[in-house]
């Protein structure tokens, strides 16, 4: 074999083994990347049957509800125009509060209702996912429906002196 | 007043770090050596206006100084003295003012060690670090001074994220950043030697302790945040793929490729340009990575800024940098030719699979970590990339680094083969089946499908590395430092693979309602809830369950997860209890009062986690011991002891500096 001819093979085997690679992650990136849908955009139909996905909102006012003695917690997710109720049975995060912002994991049941299996509130209170922030400003100004709305990084405004 | 001279103190690091970057690059093409005799001089000065001003804002801190703005919002009175220290690093602000003095300090050891490189050389690469410095400086001045006033003043402040409240927050930030920050040392050394368009491979030599020693700082920065986030966090997962957590661990699988393929250009003169792609794609990855976490652009727990103005300056920055670095690459690259070929199963070709899957691992991680952003900024909807894309996709190419690692170790330089080693390797393979097989058939029953390959991996990479130790012990031969490095760092990896396939396969996690009196079982562990009481503390208020663990009806442990409500701002925070072992970890995380008596517990058993950190931290130690020794092997002038800060000026116009003699006589 000459030099030449070893580097031929070399580079073709690196080219086969990057390809192989960037294939096998492009499917499981296919079949394992979630997409974030708001209740307006679940009543629009946009959401295929069965298909797992992000559901983000405002956890409505008073419509968490308990089974007292059990991890059963339903609840209703809003963006100000349409509304989703979610049943979940773990532990809820610590920041999760009726009229907060909250994300949710799961799949959408024959009755419409989401059956969660993850429900996030990692951030910290001041903080709100950008893309749920969107939903809610867009809820807000269409319905003119006022509710009480933290926008990311919004805190106190002080007099900035150099 | 003490905090304008602080403000003031940054101003003048930043004019020091302008003259260290001008006269360490141009003084060497236009300049006298007066030119290059300024650089230590500005970079020491630079050091110590940034400590100043670090000082100063500590100070503040201490003495809850709440007419500084950055104080106001990150710290308060009831906060304990220590957290009130490293609340200086609580938020973004002050997290970029000790990226730099990290930074500086870097440059500092740099500037110690110029005088085993040629003047020219040391003053190139400490050119390269001013402008960083000088970049990061005007960065912080112009959008994020931690120095701003707030008046009036407030009464108090808005208190330290509780979350950040913990000692582990003491030190996770300042070894993360001596990690990812000390790349730049060999970003700069590759830059230095691409304007010079060297054509030895001296540099290489000069840039393996460096590169070695942020890789080891940096496995100990991430290891301990993943515990951190583990214990901290109260959900009992150790790693998320989280963007941030992403944004070290890309320079990191970078850094692990730069390591090994700068052995090769070391000893054997080949791989010198990708070696100095890998150097510039190392530092390039820190610096996305503090793009990502500071722009605020991904959301994470860690983004706790929001600011485009922020994001558009680092952005440029990193066009600046990254752009700038790798043209140079482009412009000097063909001059690094080598001359010299390998046999396919070499040492040479071994560490090429290496650096080909690690690169393939990065660039998975990368993918994953950019999709939503990119996604978001072409419209194609907003999506999320979890562990159900990582864990497959970086299995793919880590499996298979991980399966030759046993063998690269032994095979031999430029000849084919494993030589002697041949043996012993296939022994220890033989052993690592027996002993892999029964723990994930026999010890950890019902396994995933990867258990067992996990295992025998694991094994057979730390078998593998104790044979070079042991049978240069048998043979009375001395064990040199490198030799010794690079077998314990092997082991820290064997470790840290079986934690990660145990944990992966065999834990038990329940979230289930519990009144007292009431038990779950996981395993052969049963959780006795027996109720709790109402706590107050420092800065908080609470409630404490008493959860007690017995095994097969023999008492393990007692365990008392609190559930704490901080009363600055209200959060309400889950603190977990953990039972560690050596072989397994217990936790429980209180939920909340579920009514009818009883309250929500998540409850754990995980098998072998703290072999994830143990090893990471094994694998740094091997790093800091190759480094260590190397420099005690190189003997010193007329038998002193040098230290650390002392410049020999007849050493600096030696090439490679003192003669590196013993440890360049290992032949196999």
């Amino acid at each position: 074999m000459t030099p030449r001819r070893r580097r031929l093979y070399w580079v073709l085997g690196i080219l086969a083994g990057v390809g192989l690679a960037g294939g096998l992650a492009l499917r499981a990136f296919q079949q394992n990347v979630m997409f974030y849908f708001d209740p307006s955009r679940i009543a629009a139909g946009e959401v295929r049957p069965g298909q797992r996905f992000r559901l983000g909102g405002m956890v409505e006012k008073g419509s968490l509800q308990r089974t007292p003695g059990s991890l059963e917690v339903r609840f209703v997710v809003t963006d100000f125009r349409h509304q989703v109720p979610v049943h979940y049975a773990n532990v809820l995060p610590d920041l999760f509060r009726e009229g907060a912002g909250v994300v949710a994991h799961g799949r959408l049941d024959a009755n419409g209702t989401f059956i969660a299996d993850e429900v996030l509130a990692k951030h910290d209170e001041k903080y709100m996912p950008p893309e749920v922030a969107r939903s809610l400003a867009a809820g807000q100004s269409a319905s003119a429906t006022p509710g009480q709305l933290a926008t990311p990084g919004q805190v106190i405004t002080p007099v900035q002196v150099r | 007043m003490l905090v304008e001279l602080g403000h003031y103190a940054l101003i003048l690091a930043l004019l020091l770090a302008g003259a260290q970057a001008f006269f360490g690059l141009a003084g060497p093409k236009l300049g006298s050596e007066r030119w290059l005799a300024v650089v230590p001089s500005a970079a020491c000065g630079q050091f110590v206006f940034v400590a100043l001003a670090v000082g100063v804002l500590v100070h503040a801190f201490i003495g809850n100084d709440f007419s500084v703005h950055y104080v106001a919002e990150n710290s308060n009175s009831a906060l304990p003295l220590f957290y009130r220290v490293t609340a200086m690093w609580g938020a973004h602000e002050g997290s970029m003012l000790l990226w730099i003095l990290v930074l500086t300090l870097w440059t500092m050891a740099l500037v110690a060690r110029s005088h085993t490189m040629p003047p020219a050389f040391a003053a190139r690469a400490l050119g390269i670090l001013g402008l960083i410095s000088f970049f990061f400086l005007l960065f912080t001045l112009a959008t994020s001074n931690p120095f701003l006033r707030l008046i009036p003043a407030p009464p108090d402040g808005n208190d330290l994220n509780p979350v950040l409240q913990d000692p582990a927050f003491a030190v996770h930030p300042p070894i993360l950043y001596m990690g990812y920050v000390g790349f730049s040392v060999s970003f700069a050394l590759a830059c230095a030697a691409m304007i010079e368009g060297r054509r030895d491979n001296l540099w290489a030599q000069w840039m393996r302790p460096w590169t070695v020693m942020a890789w080891a700082f940096l496995a100990c920065g991430i290891a301990l945040g993943s515990w951190w986030a583990y214990y901290e966090l109260g959900w009992g997962g150790f790693w998320f793929w989280d963007p941030v957590e992403n944004a070290s661990f890309m320079p990191w699988l970078i850094g692990t490729a730069l390591i090994h393929s700068l052995a090769v250009t070391d000893k054997r003169g080949l791989f010198k340009s990708w070696t100095l792609l890998l150097a510039v794609t190392a530092f390039s990855l820190s610096l996305i990575g503090t793009f990502l976490v500071r722009s605020g652009v991904l959301v994470s727990v860690h983004s706790f800024a929001a600011d485009p103005s922020r994001g558009l300056f680092i952005l440029a920055l990193l066009v600046v940098m990254i752009g700038g670095a790798l043209a140079l690459y482009a412009w000097r690259a063909p001059l690094m030719k080598s001359a010299v070929g390998f046999d396919f199963i070499s040492r040479e070709s071994f560490l090429l699979f290496n650096n080909i899957l690690l690169t393939i691992a990065a660039a998975v991680v990368f993918g994953g970590t950019l999709a939503p952003m990119i996604a978001d900024t072409l419209g194609l909807g907003t999506l999320s990339v979890g562990p159900p894309y990582f864990n497959p996709s970086f299995l793919v190419p880590i499996l298979p680094m991980l399966a030759l690692v046993a063998l690269g170790m032994h095979a031999r330089w430029r000849r084919g083969g494993l030589g002697e080693a041949r043996r012993p390797v296939l022994l220890a393979l033989g052993v690592a089946l027996i002993l892999g097989l029964a723990l994930s058939l026999g010890v950890y029953a019902h396994p995933l499908k990867l258990t067992p390959v996990g295992a025998v991996i694991g094994i057979w990479i730390i078998l593998s590395s104790l044979i070079d130790p042991i049978d240069r012990l048998r043979r009375g031969l001395r064990l040199p430092a490198s030799v010794a490095g690079m077998s314990i760092a092997h082991i820290g990896l064997g470790i840290f693979v079986l934690g990660i396939t145990f944990v992966q396969s065999n834990t038990i996690e329940r979230d289930i309602a519990l009144k007292p009196g009431e038990s779950a079982e996981l395993g052969a562990y049963k959780f006795l809830y027996q109720g709790g009481q109402d706590i107050v503390g420092p800065n908080y208020e609470g409630f404490r369950g008493t959860v007690s663990i017995t095994r097969n009806g023999v008492p393990v442990s007692v365990l008392y997860p609190e559930k704490r409500r901080y009363w600055v701002q209200g959060t309400v925070q889950t603190t977990a209890a953990i039972a560690p072992a050596f072989n397994r970890d217990l936790l429980a995380a209180l939920g909340e009062d579920v009514g009818a008596g009883a309250w929500s517990l998540r409850l754990q058993y995980r098998p072998l986690i703290r072999f994830v950190w143990i090893g990471a931290l094994i694998m740094a130690i091997g790093g800091v011991t190759a480094v260590i020794g190397r420099r005690r092997a190189q003997p010193l002038p007329d038998g002193a002891t040098l230290p650390l800060g002392a410049a020999l000026p007849s050493a600096g116009s030696l090439p490679g500096g003192a003669a590196p003699a013993p440890r360049r006589g290992r032949a196999r």
